[in-house]
């Protein structure tokens, strides 16, 4: 029993030591930038938030998935067969067993407490808002309405239609369907959000870099769904003002007055022809 | 001793009576007509596989389109069909019914000891109702609207009269109906089963974990498929009969589809995938030569997911904005909390033991290391803020398919473990390892660039692609994974026909297995068993042929966890005396087990 109990407080050490360690590792970590993983820093301060998260995401699971494979593979490893006798027939060991219960509902707890914390910040809405926009989804294309600025951007599919963003400044998006479900997705955002019949979504995005983003519709919405693209740029605010000021002098003249061509609409034997 | 020479196996004169008088029919008469579970069984699984090859070639068709940016190979028609196609086919009528419509039938009658399923008639109606669906489901494809081509989800409105008309996603419903109640009656018969048809002295707690899966399955199966069988059947009357029940115009509600789709689409997660842990959790221990550690946390961690899975479907929905995140999202992220306890009770009943790699041990170390990446990705997707940034990329495509793939490499473990048992002979061990790298390798190859381009923003579900994303490459790449994935099939296939032309005989028990299946003979008879050992724990071939390795618990090394007598006491190593045998004829269907002392 002796030998037991020693041999679980060196168990329990080197759990604390690992956990010592990662503490130590997110102090150095947070000091600096973390690595992007593969994916987008967040071209917005709501997707950046999004991207601290992601970023500790990868490295707590580089960490447990790293110690649970090479568990496995040094059980596959090192007790590969060697002889005829049969093993020790061990089934159960409550301690060992109450161990990896515990230890991951922590890790649970950890990530829950900054979902919940990222989760907030991102979904916040600002109570004054710089510019609000209306946007509208459609089969297959997009309206983009400043309604206190008169300003209306409306575009189907390959045309690419472009939203304006101010940088530096929260702009409000309200976000609706006319048909049925899409996504609104810009890829350095780190966001999306589903445009829907029945449900308006309304979600706040400030741009931190003055830049041209491609976004496009993520929630397959029929034929064209391919092609559901759009731009958002944003600019200073400066040349935002000036932007409007000319879409207002060209008074609509963008806007293309009815949903998209009849042609695309119709759905029939004929479009599994080559489009 | 007694007890046991009045039992002998000399027919009585009634006992030979029936044997004559009952003609077993052969040949396709045999397969239309049975109602044994066996024959049921494998049918399901031949139908899912045959399934499987179809749904497997849209992928590898849609994974050619998706080589090159602009490919003009299919319409945007024809890839919409076949991404809804390929995974209605796959969800549906694959990994589903090939689990507990093929496996549970097959094995667990055999692993409690019992003669059939409770309900023979029903099992053979839950065939025909899944062939019918699966039938119904790919005549879509010679409609004059084509296949249904809404997604495998179908998300009102865009599932609606207006907007996908025609007969094809009629037939979609339709097929869907059908295989939900063929589902629906599969759980009841398995349920029924396993509660009232298990040989004596086997416990609660001395069933085979797979059976205990499978109840839990079987469990979930009666709670989630109704719920998608009467969404389907409300579907079917707002395109209909105008019921505008997900149609806003008509003062419906179209994400209430979203809610009834997916309170059943997560249970459904795991009615796939807990069938396939039972699996691993039956073939670790055989190959380890060791009990399953940590049996009684197994099933409360089984338990536990089960519970758990009903309350995480808004996960699918974090980007709607109409469900509440935390809760969503703390469920979600609990359910790692279970299923990690498995994990590390699989790597624990390896420890120390004896490996052997064969087959279906390497499917499932296959398994196992797919299955950790599909976990561990599906942490992300469980917290909001990065499903925000996630959601509807390949980076969700790559999570489920990590875990299907998973799936399949123990599904095909469990093919190579049980062919044996099914048909008598071997399917070959060297060719079994030759696909097994193809498979793991291909389906890793597969996902491992979709996780990336998922980061790099890539949405679901298009037939082309913008130049200049930076996602052509990694496509190529994936491409090259599902052919060798794809290529791995052909050398499935190619290892039956060899096999079967060779047809090395298996024995009873060809792996020393420890479970009921492997005490009768290969192929079992009829009515599965002619005699059946003393049930003294979940292992009771193994307490039968090894009486000297009884299993322990590791930090009490003297206490034996089977009740009764202590390890040895009574049990001798002459294992034809203690044969219990089989009372009164082997049509009544009763067993008896005799207790050895």
């Amino acid at each position: 029993m002796g030998r037991n109990k020693l041999s679980r407080f060196k168990h329990l050490k080197r759990v604390f030591g690992a956990g010592g360690l990662i503490i130590i590792l997110a102090t150095v970590l947070s000091a600096c930038n973390l690595p992007a993983f593969g994916g987008y820093k967040g071209a917005t301060a709501q997707g950046h938030d999004t991207h601290m998260l992601y970023a500790w995401l990868v490295i707590a699971a580089i960490v447990v998935g790293g110690i649970t494979l090479s568990l496995l593979l040094w059980a596959i490893f090192r007790y590969r067969k060697k002889s005829d006798t049969i093993p020790k027939q061990f089934q159960y060991h409550i301690p060992l067993e109450i161990t990896y219960t515990v230890i991951p509902i922590i890790i649970v707890l950890i990530v829950f407490f900054f979902t919940v914390n990222v989760e907030n910040k991102v979904d916040a809405v600002s109570t004054h808002p710089y510019v609000k926009i209306k946007v509208t989804a459609f089969q297959w294309g997009w309206n983009f309405d400043y309604p206190q600025l008169h300003v209306d951007v409306h575009g189907v599919t390959l045309q690419n239609p472009e939203m304006v963003l101010p940088t530096g400044k929260t702009a409000r998006i309200t976000l609706v369907s006319a048909d049925v479900v899409h996504g609104f997705y810009v890829r350095q955002f780190n966001f999306s959000r589903y445009a829907q019949p029945g449900v308006v979504n309304v979600f706040d995005l400030t741009v931190r870099h003055s830049g041209t983003y491609q976004g496009q519709c993520t929630q397959f919405c029929g034929l064209y769904h391919a092609e559901m693209l759009f731009r958002v740029k944003s600019v200073s605010p400066t040349q935002f003002w000036s932007w409007v000021h000319q879409e207002q002098a060209e008074g609509h003249s963008k806007v293309v007055s009815q949903l998209p061509s009849p042609v695309v609409k119709v759905r029939s034997t004929n479009s599994r022809t080559k489009i | 001793m007694t007890l046991l020479e009045e039992k002998q196996l000399i027919p009585t004169e009634e006992t030979k009576h029936a044997t004559t008088e009952h003609h077993e029919p052969s040949g396709l008469i045999k397969w239309l007509t049975s109602t044994d579970h066996k024959v049921i069984g494998k049918s399901y699984m031949f139908t899912a596989l045959i399934l499987m090859i179809i749904g497997g070639a849209m992928a590898l068709i849609m994974r050619l389109q998706l080589t090159s940016q602009h490919s003009s190979l299919l319409s945007f028609q024809q890839y919409n069909e076949l991404f809804t196609m390929h995974g209605s086919i796959m969800i549906y009528l694959f990994v589903g019914p090939f689990a507990f419509g093929g496996l549970a039938n097959y094995v667990v009658p055999l692993q409690i000891g019992a003669p059939d399923m409770a309900f023979p008639r029903l099992n053979a109606l839950s065939y025909w109702l899944y062939l019918g669906g699966s039938i119904i489901m790919l005549l879509g494809f010679f409609t004059a609207s084509g296949a249904a081509d809404f997604g495998w989800v179908a998300y009102a409105p865009l599932s609606s009269a207006v907007n996908s008309p025609g007969a094809g996603p009629d037939a979609w419903i339709a097929a869907l109906v059908l295989t939900g109640f063929s589902a629906i009656f599969t759980g009841v018969n398995l349920v029924t089963t396993i509660f009232y048809l298990r040989a004596p002295g086997m416990t609660m707690f001395r069933m085979p974990i797979f059976v205990w899966n499978m109840l839990v399955t079987a469990i979930l199966i009666l709670m989630a498929f109704p719920v998608l069988t009467s969404a389907l059947i409300m579907l079917y009357a707002d395109r209909h009969f105008g019921m505008d029940i997900f149609s806003v115009k008509g003062g419906g509600v179209p994400v209430l589809w979203q809610n009834l789709f997916w309170f059943w689409g997560h249970p459904e997660v795991y009615i796939l995938a807990l069938p396939f842990f039972g699996v691993v959790t039956e073939i670790i221990p055989v190959f380890s030569k060791k009990p399953i550690f940590g049996y009684k946390g197994m099933v409360f961690a089984t338990l536990a997911i089960a519970a758990l899975s009903t309350g995480v479907w808004g996960h699918h929905m974090f980007t709607t904005g109409v469900v509440l995140l935390p809760f969503f999202s703390l469920l979600s992220l609990l359910i790692a909390v279970p299923t990690g306890i498995k994990f590390f009770n699989w790597i624990a009943t390896m420890w120390r033991g004896q490996i052997t790699f064969t087959t279906p041990m390497l499917m499932c170390i296959g398994f196992l290391i797919t299955f950790l990446i599909g976990g561990l990705t599906g942490m992300f997707l469980a917290s909001p803020p990065v499903d925000f940034q996630m959601h509807d990329t390949y980076f969700v495509v790559a999570h489920f398919h990590s875990v299907i793939f998973a799936l399949v490499l123990a599904a095909v473990g469990a093919l190579y473990y049980w062919w044996p048992k099914m048909f008598g002979w071997y399917l070959n061990d060297k060719i079994g390892k030759v696909q097994f790298w193809l498979l793991f390798i291909g389906v890793n190859a597969t996902v491992v660039p979709w996780y990336i381009l998922g980061l790099h923003g890539m949405p679901r579900r298009v037939a082309v692609y913008k130049v200049g994303m930076g996602w052509h490459a990694l496509n190529i790449a994936a491409t090259v994974g599902a052919d060798i994935t794809g290529l791995s099939f052909l050398v499935f296939l190619l290892n039956i026909y060899l096999s079967w032309d060779k047809k090395v005989p298996a024995p009873s028990n060809p792996w020393d297995g420890t479970t009921l299946e492997w005490f009768t003979s290969s192929p079992p008879p009829t009515h599965n068993f002619t005699r059946i050992p003393p049930i003294r724990s979940e292992r009771p071939v193994w307490d039968f042929n090894h009486p000297d390795a009884i299993a322990i618990s590791a930090h009490s090394q003297k206490a034996p966890l089977i009740n009764g007598a202590p390890p040895g006491n009574g049990r001798a190593t002459n294992g034809n005396a203690r044969e219990a045998t089989i009372s009164g004829s082997a049509n009544s269907g009763t067993t008896e087990t005799v207790e050895s002392d």
